[in-house]
């Protein structure tokens, strides 16, 4: 057989049919569900008469519109303020008692932001094909796991027959070798790759990552990569199977019995691409060139590494592109020339599903760890992904490294990301966040988003600007050697 | 799905590129359950000039006058001609419900983005991809004419301007099967029943870690 990639083996072991048109039946082996896209999709099979096909591939938990504080959360779901709100998150509930789906509700423990929630119980899988209503599913390649970003008319089509209609993508490689320098991380490499091909480059790929600087990542920062593939253009991001994988699919409550682990492995090992396997297009980084990233337009592609400045309309090569530099500078408050470390912050949030994971609160704690939000940051928050991770935070202590350095520590849920909740930005305010979409309005109405990593965003916290964190250093503040 | 029905239609201008399902329709609409009544909020941000939330009244709020789909000439417009990557962002159904209540079947564009695309024609809007040249020629065309009208004829696959002009497209035949006949596609796939069942069983067979139960 020809070499093939990881995405062409993906494809293979899940095609039931294909139309001559290229229009062909894939086989979906987990679809995780959400109060957000489902409710249209449920309402569809009662109106048909239809029932899910097959019930245990399914998995539901309430994020993108729970509240985020303790107060609210106490009550459960008739504690949500939000009328509108509360009825979606209600209806998820009802809809999962009604057809019998497993469901994490607002107060358990494991429930949290959808793409953390799955490989955290391990339902996904290397070598699934996963799917949910939600963009942002690309995450969960991660784990050489085909995972589509699908809307609500597939979530009713997945629910009836298990099966998604999907064309075939092209292959892309986005390789990335060398080594990151300190206090450089997942997020800015994806950062740097979207500046490179823009938000249109990976429209109907699937991107594979590759390279020492990927197989060098944990799979937090793999789940970061691949999350924001679809900032990239692409539905599907994947990274491929190593011992970083199965480590961390290990015990996990959904991972193969004892007696199935073997043959798991066995199999998940053959999840790479072949040696010479054919890729439409390829795209190199050298990670040791990449810098923090920040993004200082409305567009993830309008990023620059943070010794840089805003740039100038006038430099654009077509008309277009520089109508809409004009555009988003004057959104965004901010003029041609300015260094990036002279954006000043009115608020900071850390969390989503592309940076809420344990390692992503480490990395911003270590930044905060003995050192004060600056005065002028009128807020600075803190989302956990999970329950589960927002225990083990607690766990570390990092709660308290947050809460000392005058961070809001809140329950888990999308919070800030998209500001379907009480969290939101107010017009006009600049954000440092560790989320995935600076587009206009996005984290409130007239807000201005910047994306960063965690570090880089706990640094902009306790600085009150941008700052290289690179110089900002780990090392502990003076207070904290004086303390 | 409504059928795809041919008829000459006023043309709107979306002239932007990166047009994302957070301006289509922005947050906070996403939080009804149900699939209808998204149209008064279509592009709400860039539409109105105070902030929207549901269940307002939008016939009471402040209109943006420089807004094109606020515009006389362009009222009645259910064919939107827009720029490259149209669409781009979240996952949102809402974005093309809210199109289509609006009024649009038709959107024209150099690209779109892939989840929006496979969303639209779920909906019976249909996208049509044309290169960067003829979408160019048609901003310049729609702007010089007041009242401009495309004739789009799905059966054929074109595209007639008011000159007379033809402009061939593409189109998927299964999609293009569902738009003429506003077929449910799940109804279709479940012929296939037997098919899924004896994959299954096969893939159960050779990956038992995937099934629970």
């Amino acid at each position: 057989m020809a070499a093939q990639t990881l995405y062409d083996k993906l494809w293979d072991s899940h095609l039931v049919s294909s139309r001559d048109d290229g229009t062909s039946l894939l086989y979906i082996d987990r679809q995780l569900l959400h109060e957000v896209t489902s409710p249209q999709a449920f309402e569809g099979l009662r109106l048909s008469g239809r029932k899910p096909w097959r019930l245990d591939a399914n998995l539901a938990t309430a994020d993108h519109n729970v509240p985020t504080t303790l107060i609210e959360r106490r009550a459960g779901v008739a504690g949500i303020q939000d009328d509108v709100s509360r009825i979606q998150v209600q209806t998820l509930d009802d809809n999962c008692d009604d057809f019998g789906i497993e469901l994490y509700s607002i107060n358990d423990l494991r429930q949290g932001i959808v793409h953390v929630v799955g490989p955290e119980q391990g339902a996904t899988l290397p070598g699934m094909t996963v799917v949910c209503g939600d963009s942002h599913t690309s995450t969960h390649g991660a784990f050489a796991a085909l995972s589509h970003g699908i809307g609500t008319s597939e979530v009713e089509h997945v629910l009836a027959t298990q099966c998604l209609l999907q064309r075939k993508m092209k292959n892309m490689q986005v390789r990335v070798e060398g080594e990151l320098g300190r206090g450089v991380t997942a997020k800015d490499i994806v950062l740097a790759v979207i500046g490179e091909i823009g938000t249109a480059g990976g429209t109907g790929y699937a991107i594979e990552f590759a390279g020492s600087a990927i197989r060098a990542l944990s799979m937090e920062g793999r789940m970061t990569i691949c999350n924001m593939a679809i900032e990239a253009g692409a539905r599907v991001g994947l990274v491929a199977v190593d011992q970083t994988t199965i480590d961390y699919i290990g015990g996990r409550p959904f991972a193969p019995s004892a007696e199935q682990w073997e043959a798991a492995v066995a199999y998940w090992r053959g999840l790479v691409s072949d040696p010479g396997a054919h890729f439409d297009k390829v795209v190199e980084l050298d990670a040791s060139t990449i810098e923090p990233q920040v993004t200082w337009g409305t567009s993830p592609e309008m990023v620059v590494g943070i010794s840089g400045q805003v740039p100038d309309p006038a430099d654009a090569e077509s008309d277009t592109r520089r109508r809409g530099i004009e555009r988003a500078l004057e959104y965004m408050g901010l003029s041609a020339g300015q260094a990036i470390t002279d954006i000043r912050l009115d608020r900071v949030f850390i969390g989503s599903c592309t940076n809420s994971r344990i390692e992503d609160l480490r990395e911003a704690a270590r930044v905060a760890k003995g050192r004060r939000v600056a005065s002028t940051v009128k807020q600075a928050m803190v989302v956990p992904g999970s329950g589960l991770v927002k225990k083990q935070a607690e766990k570390e202590g990092l709660d308290k490294v947050f809460i000392e350095a005058g961070f809001e520590w809140r329950e888990p849920g999308c919070s800030m990301c998209l500001a379907m909740n009480a969290d939101k930005l107010g017009a006009g305010e600049h954000c440092a966040s560790t989320s995935n979409r600076n587009f206009e309005g996005r984290q409130g109405y007239g807000g201005r988003t910047h994306l960063v990593s965690p570090a880089m965003a706990a640094a902009a916290a306790i600085a009150g600007h941008f700052v290289d964190v690179r110089e900002f250093d780990h090392t502990p503040a003076p207070q904290a050697l004086s303390a | 799905m409504q059928k795809f029905v041919r008829k000459a239609g006023l043309v709107a201008p979306m002239d932007r590129a990166n047009v994302d399902t957070d301006l289509i329709i922005p947050k906070q609409f996403l939080k009804s359950i149900k699939r209808s009544g998204f149209g008064p909020n279509l592009f709400d941000e860039l539409r109105y000039l105070d902030e929207g939330f549901p269940g307002q009244d939008c016939s009471q709020r402040p209109k943006n006058p420089d807004f094109v789909l606020n515009q006389p000439r362009y009222q009645g417009a259910s064919v939107l001609l827009a720029r490259a990557n149209f669409g781009c962002g979240s996952s949102r159904e809402h974005a093309p419900w809210a199109l289509e209540d609006f009024g649009f079947r038709v959107v024209i564009a150099p690209s779109f983005a892939d989840i929006f695309f496979n969303n639209a024609f779920k909906n019976g809007l249909l996208l049509i991809t044309l290169s960067d040249e003829k979408v160019d020629q048609l901003f310049a065309e729609l702007y010089a004419q007041e009242g401009y009208r495309l004739d789009i004829d799905l059966a054929n696959q074109v595209i007639n301007t008011p000159s007379g002009e033809s402009i061939a497209f593409e189109v998927d035949a299964f999609r293009k099967y569902c738009l003429e006949n506003g077929l449910d596609d799940i109804g279709i796939t479940l012929e296939q029943a037997d098919a899924i069942r004896t994959f299954e069983a096969r893939h159960r067979a050779s990956q038992p870690w995937l099934f629970r139960g």
